[in-house]
């Protein structure tokens, strides 16, 4: 069996407590994965500063191109994990044995991950708004139109509560290392893969070790990452986002609650939005927080939720090693019915409409898991608490409320796809703060295209950008 | 062999020991002249008569488990031992986030656990003479006056902290993490204002938790435990792990005792209870630890999940049971919220041990641990 330790600065650690991480269908060990301590990490924190010192011996495009190596390794190679290895098939089937995902979605994040390390000059291009990235290195500098800018670092390296269940996070803290950035990560107690495999890259393509720390553990170590992280951010419920709103240190994602708005002058189109809705809704099991788990419409609601639920309802729970399977496993016993239960309560509400009752069976209960086929609602106003909910597997509510009710009713949205050529409308969609990402035009919501910024810009989080005054005859000093 | 067969020797003598005292504590409990209000009252629910037919350890079976809802509320007076009625009572308190605390009347007990325990200390790391830190929770827990007796049996002078676990445990759960920050922080200005102003304080209790913030706190400052003077630090609670005392000795402390000359035991007990205390602990057996109860005073056991009054084999896992039997308290048959091994007996404690001591795994998802 892997056995995989805590990795302080590059260094293994075997901890006298481990946990095992277990095939989720046969309770198979998978590994054996060392527990740090909350100490440990906050000790170790204190050479934190290091990684920025032994990173920016290295130019910014020089670790461009060493992550875009990582790229290929992470995808084509056998790399060094614990005391063995691991294939890029192997992968996929832990990640797989561990998360309930199914394998070809494994494959599909695992892609993602690649094309982001892959096309780190122009992501960063992206995030930084085109600034020239030295600047970010030196600190200060010149841009092309002849202003002094400065970038204050604020801080030597990010930290990283990962998730458990969502592998396809991880493309939000592969940018941190070219920014010459170290990374701390607490890798989700059933998905380590991601973050082992990426820091085994990083290393095999010759970035330093020392840079990278992985701290897998309970929750005291979460605790001290984000305590004495100067930058962390953090990944799980509307609890830990409520939790930490407000807290400059720590950038927390959360919920999505992304949506699809129906304009008036297209809703009586709606059937040909129908293959987009469906995308939205159900891609990679219905995990992300990119799911569309609302469609707000002024009229056709019924129509449209009768059509979602002939396409989602007959979806059936198949074997994650099944190219077909849509469904993802929850893993852990009782959550499942949990979910179910929750679930029940709201649809039972006045107003609320379960639209896949004539589907069969949603919740399926396996020996060591349970599936949860898809789920359409319709809701005659958004005051139904189905209207608000968001869970982790396909599920939407179609929401009928007027349009100009609709911004207001439908609260924070991390991607909004607004179908509607009215341009007072797409002004006040522009205008609205609750919407993180827009998308004007049948966008599904879980297609994001990387050279737009995520959630949180990570060069807003991670630098500061400041006054810097320079005498007249000293600019050539800063123009780099 | 003759190792073996002193040990047996040691074994059957405690055991001995053991039946003679439950008889002894027994016999005060239920007899009319000495017994408390409360077990007075139980005994005539009971289906037998404890002063005639509890004749040794195993006959406390025959008392239904202890409900610790037997604890809660008043008035306290009624677990006062009517000869003990003309004298100083303390009444010390656990739990008590939420609702009524459960509570113990205490005369004499405390000193008593204490002056034993203290007789376990190696003067090597505890001189006797030397003064004391005492940095855990203090208010109605009886642990302040306890270490603050272990440090006058010893010679010494305990100086405090002021700390409340109830706070702390609404903080957590309130999710009021900076302010848990700041409250730590401000725990451990005040312990190090005292252990650098000069107060000769060699030995000290902490918790895990705050020994490892202490200890954190000093680096930051560009010192360290040793460096401030302290050698001999006495500890205790399930977040007491053999990893974190691993960490603790190699990296927070500098080495095992020989070298970073600082000693650490680990102790289990809490106010129903006295003091369990450890095997040392050592690196050679991957800083394994294995409690033993003080008997015949309090008595651990590790029994079945789906029968308390059956004992698991050694190194098989159970819940920890425990019973007090002392002049002032009687508990037969506690059901600890933890579990663990059990551990065989050896020549310094001839009695079972329990090992790897950490939450009940069916309430430990409710249990908010270690917060101090």
């Amino acid at each position: 069996m892997l056995e995989i330790p805590v990795i302080r600065w590059g260094k293994p650690y075997e901890s006298l407590e481990t946990t095992e991480v277990v095939h989720f269908n046969t309770g198979e060990p998978i590994a054996k994965v060392s527990s740090a301590t909350g100490g440990m990490l906050t000790r170790d924190m204190r050479k934190a500063g290091e990684a920025r010192k032994i990173l920016k011996q290295f130019s910014i495009e020089d670790l461009i191109a060493k992550v875009g190596k990582a790229a290929d390794l992470f995808e084509t190679q056998t790399l060094p994990l614990g005391n063995g290895t691991q294939t890029p098939d192997e992968f996929v089937m832990h990640q797989s044995a561990s998360t309930g995902l199914p394998e070809h979605m494994c494959r599909s994040n695992m892609q993602k991950n690649c094309f982001v390390m892959r096309n780190m000059t122009e992501i960063l291009e992206c995030l930084t708004r085109g600034l020239p990235l030295d600047i970010l290195s030196r600190g200060y500098g010149m841009e092309d139109r002849g202003v002094v800018v400065s970038f204050q670092a604020q801080t030597s390296i990010l930290g990283a509560v990962l998730p458990s269940n969502s592998p396809g996070v991880h493309t939000l803290w592969l940018p941190v290392i070219p920014l010459q950035m170290g990374l701390v990560l607490k890798p989700g107690s059933s998905e380590p893969w991601t973050a082992y495999r990426v820091a085994s890259a990083f290393e095999q393509a010759g970035i330093p070790p020392e840079v990278i720390g992985l701290y897998p553990g309970g929750h005291d170590v979460g605790g001290a990452l984000l305590t004495s992280c100067s930058r962390s951010m953090i990944f799980g419920s509307q609890k830990t986002v409520d939790q930490y709103s407000g807290n400059p240190s720590v950038q927390v994602h959360g919920p999505g609650f992304s949506k699809i708005f129906l304009g008036d002058d297209c809703v009586d189109n709606w059937e040909q939005y129908i293959d987009m809705m469906v995308e939205s809704v159900y891609i990679n099991g219905g995990r992300s927080c990119i799911n569309c788990s609302n469609v707000y419409a002024s009229r056709h609601t019924k129509e449209i939720a009768a059509a979602l639920a002939e396409r989602l309802g007959p979806i059936e729970a198949l074997p994650p090693e099944d190219p077909n399977a849509g469904l993802a496993a929850f893993t852990t016993e009782g959550v499942g019915a949990a979910v179910m239960n929750m679930v029940q309560q709201d649809l039972k509400a006045d107003g609320v409409t379960d639209c896949t009752a004539e589907y069969g069976d949603r919740l399926v209960e396996k020996e060591r898991c349970a599936y949860l086929r898809p789920i359409v609602a319709h809701a005659a106003n958004p005051e139904c608490e189905i209207a608000s909910k968001e869970f982790m597997f396909p599920f939407v509510s179609v929401v009928e409320c007027p349009q100009d009710k609709m911004i207001k009713a439908a609260g924070p949205t991390l991607v909004g796809t607004a179908i509607t050529e009215d341009m007072n409308w797409i002004g006040d969609l522009t205008d609205a703060t609750t919407i993180d990402r827009l998308n004007i035009g049948p966008i599904p919501t879980n297609r994001l295209n990387w050279l737009q910024p995520h959630e949180g810009n990570l060069i807003d989080f991670l630098f500061r950008s400041r006054a810097y005054q320079v005498p007249q005859d000293k600019l050539a000093m800063v123009s780099g | 062999m003759s190792n073996e067969v002193s040990l047996d020797a040691a074994v059957a003598q405690a055991k001995d020991r053991l039946d003679q005292h439950t008889v002894e504590i027994v016999q005060r409990h239920f007899h009319e002249s000495t017994g408390c209000p409360f077990w007075l009252g139980k005994k005539a629910e009971l289906k037998f008569d404890p002063l005639t037919e509890i004749k040794c350890y195993d006959d406390l079976k025959k008392f239904p488990a202890f409900e610790d809802d037997w604890l809660r509320g008043g008035p306290v007076e009624r677990w006062r031992m009517k000869d003990h009625a003309d004298r100083p009572t303390y009444v010390f308190e656990t739990g008590g986030t939420t609702g009524v605390p459960k509570s113990r009347v205490v005369v004499d007990d405390f000193r008593t656990d204490y002056t034993l325990f203290s007789k376990t200390l190696p003067d090597e790391y505890f001189p006797q003479g030397g003064n004391w830190l005492m940095l855990g929770p203090s208010g109605p827990r009886r642990l302040r006056l306890a270490v603050e007796h272990l440090a006058q049996v010893r010679g010494g002078i305990s100086f405090c902290i002021d700390l409340d676990p109830r706070w702390v445990v609404k903080l957590i759960k309130k999710g009021w993490m900076e302010h848990l920050e700041e409250y730590k922080k401000h725990c451990m200005d005040q312990a190090i204002t005292i252990l650098t102003a000069n107060h000769n304080i060699k030995c000290m209790f902490g918790t895990p938790k705050l020994i490892e913030g202490l200890c954190l706190a000093l680096e930051e400052r560009g010192t360290s435990l040793a460096e401030v003077g302290i050698t001999g630090i006495f500890s205790g609670g399930t977040e007491f792990t053999p990893q974190w005392t691993r960490f603790c000795v190699e990296e927070l402390f500098g080495g095992p005792p020989e070298e970073s000359g600082i000693y650490m035991t680990p102790t289990y007990g809490n106010t129903l209870m006295g003091l369990a205390c450890s095997k040392p602990v050592t690196a050679a057996e991957k800083y394994k630890i294995s409690y033993y109860a003080p008997q015949p005073r309090a008595v651990t056991e590790v029994v079945c999940f789906d029968d308390y009054n059956t004992k698991v084999g050694f190194g098989e896992t159970g819940r920890v049971k425990l019973t007090t039997l002392t002049p002032e308290f009687f508990v037969p048959g506690f059901l600890e919220r933890d579990e663990g091994e059990r551990e065989a007996p050896f020549e310094t404690y001839p009695w079972d041990g329990v090992s790897g001591v950490r939450p009940f795994h069916e309430t430990a998802a409710t249990t908010t641990v270690g917060v101090y």
